[in-house]
């Protein structure tokens, strides 16, 4: 199957679906790979770097699509701004395609797909699964928003993130609000955090306290009851009360913080007001806010998508495009979780994807198959947080232990008392040449337990073979026996002589040459 | 050599093999403690053979030929990596020599004793004869295990404490009658009858004991190798048979101890056998739910050279590859860029007490850098990559958290503490225990599969590229 990678045209767009890297890999699984000229130019690889990975280059992308059975993309489909042509038509009937496509917003693009008999896979749709993470774009590309977010919120903050105490006086370190903890937020608080900023976060879902503590940041707490966590690891929207009480909060931040990162968005539905216009005006003159969702209305009331405003001398970063400022990296993750969504939809390693609708996670991404829109899904079974709270833990009942025949104390006391009253019996009938013998043998048992105890544990099996070797000295008693009278004695003494002699010079020469090896 | 000089040396070889035994208790002075055993063991021989008592030289001379050729043969050409079973199969030797040994007492007329001494010497040819036969076959049995002749499953027969029980009492029973047609010069077929039963028992304790349990039942019959020295011993009224006896049963015994307490079992209930059969606990186990995330070689070596603190822990698996060079080169390497690379050794960890020690120490892994469970489990948190190779049971977090898993409550190392940690496994099978292993769906583990050996030398080759 031939896999192609046109140009992304999306004004401004500088990733590429599939870097060299990944060309490598995706020939292992026995794909060709065609690349349009100059595909790779704005995340920085050069068509060579392609061919040398063994892709072919072809040079416009009316060919390559027309070429390909498997289109990769970064964006869906979309009309070149310059040329006028519709991406869709491009694709041919029956084609493959694997993109984000955004199924919810842009219906009128999955029926031109479907009018294509195309089958579609998109990377927004692969659903929240532990099994797909490693397909799950949304959160590579969060990820990387996140972190851009924090270096773009530094390029327009006039101070050090860090705290310093310098000969030219003591500068306070910043203080980040990080509002929202999904991937993005996480990764903003990580990025922010090492850079030396104090860092807060808050979410609506409680589970999350936990992550953003091992960050070492800071969780904001309301004083209010409500569970935020919806289907698939989203937040969901919040009741009137509690959206009350989180304005009152950021009111409070927006007042004391110098950086203000928003992540906050419902899956579907535009993005939920959390900065108003009054909030910005009570900030300090320099502070920065970075609106992640920007594109979807903002989390900020006067945040523009795709811009850096300033509004009463705060800087409010509207960018969408974050994960493209950082193209290398961000094709490089995205090309990553293509490979593993391929790898699952090519089992056999023969270069042929099979669209196994059975299997959950190639269900989800699927949204045309074969021309037939399949979008959306059945909902996946699992979410990624953890079971609701009122199923507690299961309690691990104490059985009752089976009610013994003998009481406790008898119990602890019976063996004392045995070994107590055999050591009386054999006292009291044994004759004086069997005690100096027992003399002997206890003492020795006690010996060996002071001396076997200060063995090094390393050296166990060095002591186990040394341990057999003298334990042949039962060759002794074989020894004084094979010169007594009668064929048969001698006969089993000198088997035992034999066969203890083996043990003798195996045991004491395998030691050796083990003891050897133990080398400083 | 009259009998003063044969008792004195005995006392010398007793004491070097106390020093023997002693000497072992560091690597520097353990080679100098072997030879200390070695020139007690010549002495005591020598001494023996220029007693009085001994003149059929020929026939003795020529039994120590073979039997010494034999042994320096199988010392030399043994691996490493077979060194439980050689010792399994040496134990039996010793069991043998004792049942072979009681017998020869047993029908030996020289002997002059009556009353009480003769009861309490036939008694001891008894016990000497069935610890013996015990050791002999539950060795055999061992060996097979081990070197995979026989299954490592335990095999469980139905009550079968009933018929250890019943095995015991009919020892018993055999015993009192074997005494009472001693006194008119019979009981050879009660004394024959018991060595059966023995036989039979042997075979059947071990049987019923599981793989990962082996380091228990190597050291037992270690134990009861000594116990059955030391009770021909008595039966001959030897002191040094009896010296030596009781260092070596109580050396195993104490082994035995260390093993069950690594894997937080009662020896009692290792010895009645049928480990992980779930006959324990209040309720099922956790059921291992989740996703593996495989890695490949390259990313492996890129692990590795991003890290700074690398703690390998070795399991059976890699005594199976044979990776234990390759994963010393692998080593070497890397301590040559600056990391810090140490190894993580479970007590019970492979087949027998310090069978990793001795691969590692035969690879050349310096023993210095190799490092006790208990040294090394308080680091994990500092640990940027911890390597698996081929060990499961001894890298089980649900031994810690899961109270119904059938290895709850033992001690294991704890390497998920760690950023990172890279299992080696050939597939997803569990380990002996037949224990599902949270451990390789955990979020932080990367599964390498394939072939211990096979993996490491292209991790090698990727980082010396």
């Amino acid at each position: 199957m031939l896999i192609g990678i046109p140009k992304e045209i999306h004004p401004g767009e500088q990733r590429v679906a599939v870097t060299p890297n990944v060309t490598e890999q995706l020939k292992k699984l026995g794909f060709s790979v065609c690349i349009e000229k100059g595909a790779g130019a704005g995340a920085n690889f050069s068509d060579e770097a392609y061919k040398e990975a063994g892709a072919d280059i072809i040079p416009t992308a009316k060919a390559l699509w027309k070429k390909s059975d498997l289109v990769l993309k970064v964006r869906g489909p979309e009309k070149d701004p310059v040329s006028g042509v519709e991406e869709t038509e491009l694709l041919s009937e029956k084609g493959n395609l694997i993109s984000f496509i955004w199924p919810a917003q842009n219906e009128a693009l999955l029926k031109e797909l479907a009018k294509k008999k195309a089958t579609v896979l998109a990377m927004d749709s692969v659903p929240r699964i532990s099994r797909a993470q490693k397909c799950d774009a949304l959160s590579s590309m969060a990820n990387i928003a996140g972190y851009r977010a924090v270096v773009e919120a530094a390029q327009h903050f006039g101070r050090f993130f860090t705290g310093q105490i310098t000969a030219a006086g003591k500068v306070p370190p910043a203080k980040v609000l990080v509002i929202g903890a999904g991937v993005a937020g996480l990764a903003a608080i990580g990025a922010a955090k090492s850079m030396g900023a104090i860092v807060r976060a808050f979410d609506t879902r409680p589970e999350v306290k936990e992550q953003v503590e091992s960050m070492s940041a800071e969780f904001l707490m309301l004083d209010f009851e409500e569970e935020g966590s919806g289907t698939g690891g989203y937040a969901k929207t919040m009741s009137k009360e509690f959206i009350e009480a989180e304005m009152a909060l950021f009111a409070r931040q927006a007042m004391e913080v110098d950086i203000i990162i928003t992540t906050a968005l419902i899956p579907g539905k535009p993005a939920p007001e959390l900065i108003t216009q009054g909030m910005v005006e009570t900030m300090k003159p320099g502070s920065v806010i970075v609106d992640l969702a920007a594109e979807q209305g903002g989390n900020c009331k006067l945040s523009q998508a795709g811009k850096v405003v300033t509004k009463h001398g705060v800087s409010i970063i509207g960018y969408t495009d974050l994960p493209s400022r950082m193209a290398a990296q961000s094709s490089q993750l995205y090309g990553t979780n293509l490979r593993h969504l391929l790898t699952e939809l090519c089992p056999e390693k023969n270069g042929e994807i099979v669209v196994d609708m059975e299997d959950e996670m190639i269900r989800g991404a699927t949204v045309i198959n074969q021309g037939k829109i399949t979008w959306p899904p059945p909902a996946p079974k699992i979410t990624a947080s953890p079971a609701p709270q009122t199923e507690a833990p299961a309690v691990v009942e104490v059985q009752p232990e089976a009610e013994s025949l003998i009481p406790e104390p008898v119990k602890q006391f019976l063996p004392i008392a045995i070994v107590g009253l055999l050591l009386y019996f054999v006292g009291s009938s044994a004759p004086a040449s069997f005690m100096s013998h027992f003399t002997v043998f206890v003492l020795a048992c006690f010996i060996g337990y002071q001396v076997i105890w200060n063995v090094s544990p390393s050296l166990h099996t060095p002591l186990m073979s040394v341990t057999n070797a003298i334990s042949g000295i039962i060759v002794i008693g074989a020894l004084v026996q094979i010169s007594a009278p009668g064929f048969f004695i001698t006969l089993l003494a000198g088997l035992a002589i034999l066969i203890a002699s083996i043990n003798i010079v195996g045991g004491f020469l395998v030691t050796r040459r083990m003891l050897d090896m133990f080398r400083k | 050599m009259s009998q003063g000089l044969v008792t004195m040396s005995y006392i010398a070889a007793s004491i070097l093999f106390i020093l023997s035994l002693g000497g072992l208790s560091n690597p520097e002075t353990a080679r100098r403690g072997n030879l200390y055993g070695m020139i007690g063991m010549g002495i005591a021989v020598f001494a023996t053979i220029m007693s009085d008592t001994v003149d059929s030289y020929v026939i003795l001379i020529i039994a120590l030929l073979i039997g010494g050729t034999i042994g320096s043969k199988a010392a030399k050409m043994v691996e490493m990596t077979q060194m439980p079973e050689l010792v399994a199969i040496m134990h039996s030797l010793v069991g043998m020599a004792a049942v072979l040994v009681g017998y020869a007492n047993f029908i030996d007329p020289t002997a002059t004793l009556t009353g009480v001494e003769k009861t309490i010497h036939e008694v001891e040819i008894y016990l000497g004869i069935l610890i013996g036969a015990v050791t002999f076959t539950g060795s055999v049995v061992a060996f097979g295990k081990l070197s995979g002749r026989i299954g490592g499953t335990p095999v469980l027969l139905p009550g079968r404490h009933w018929l250890n029980l019943g095995l015991l009492v009919a020892s018993i029973w055999l015993c009192m009658q074997f005494i009472e047609s001693a006194e008119t010069g019979g009981g050879t077929w009660a004394l024959i009858l018991m060595t059966l039963i023995a036989f039979a028992f042997g075979v059947h304790m071990v049987m019923a004991i599981g793989g990962a349990d082996m380091p228990v039942v190597v050291s037992m019959l270690n134990s009861y190798s000594g116990w059955a020295a030391a009770a021909t011993g008595f039966m001959l009224n030897n002191d040094l048979l009896i010296v030596t006896g009781a260092l070596v049963g109580s050396s195993g015994a104490i082994l035995s101890y260390i093993m069950c307490r690594a894997m937080n079992r009662n020896f009692i209930s290792v010895i009645a056998g049928g480990f992980g059969t779930g006959t324990g606990g209040g309720g099922e186990a956790a059921v291992v739910e989740g996703e593996v995330s495989p890695i490949e070689a390259a990313e492996t070596a890129q692990l590795l050279l991003d890290a700074k603190n690398i703690v390998i822990i070795p399991g059976y698996g890699m005594a199976v590859a044979q990776a234990q060079h390759t994963v010393n080169e692998i080593t070497k390497l890397l301590r040559s860029k600056g990391k810090n690379v140490s190894f993580g050794i479970h007590p019970v960890a492979g087949r027998m007490p310090g069978h990793m020690n001795v691969l590692l120490a035969e690879a050349k892994v310096p023993y210095d850098i190799v490092f006790e469970m208990d040294e090394i489990n308080d680091d994990f948190p500092n640990v940027d990559v911890s390597i698996v190779i081929g060990a499961n049971d001894i890298v089980n977090p649900s031994a810690l958290d899961d109270p119904n898993s059938p290895i709850a409550g033992m001690p294991v190392l704890e390497c998920w503490k760690g950023e990172t940690t890279i299992v080696l496994k050939r597939s997803m099978a569990s380990g002996y225990a037949g224990v599902g292993n949270p451990l390789f769906v955990h979020e932080n583990t990367r599964m390498l599969f394939g072939d211990a050996n096979d993996s490491m030398q292209e991790v090698l080759k990727i980082l010396n590229s």
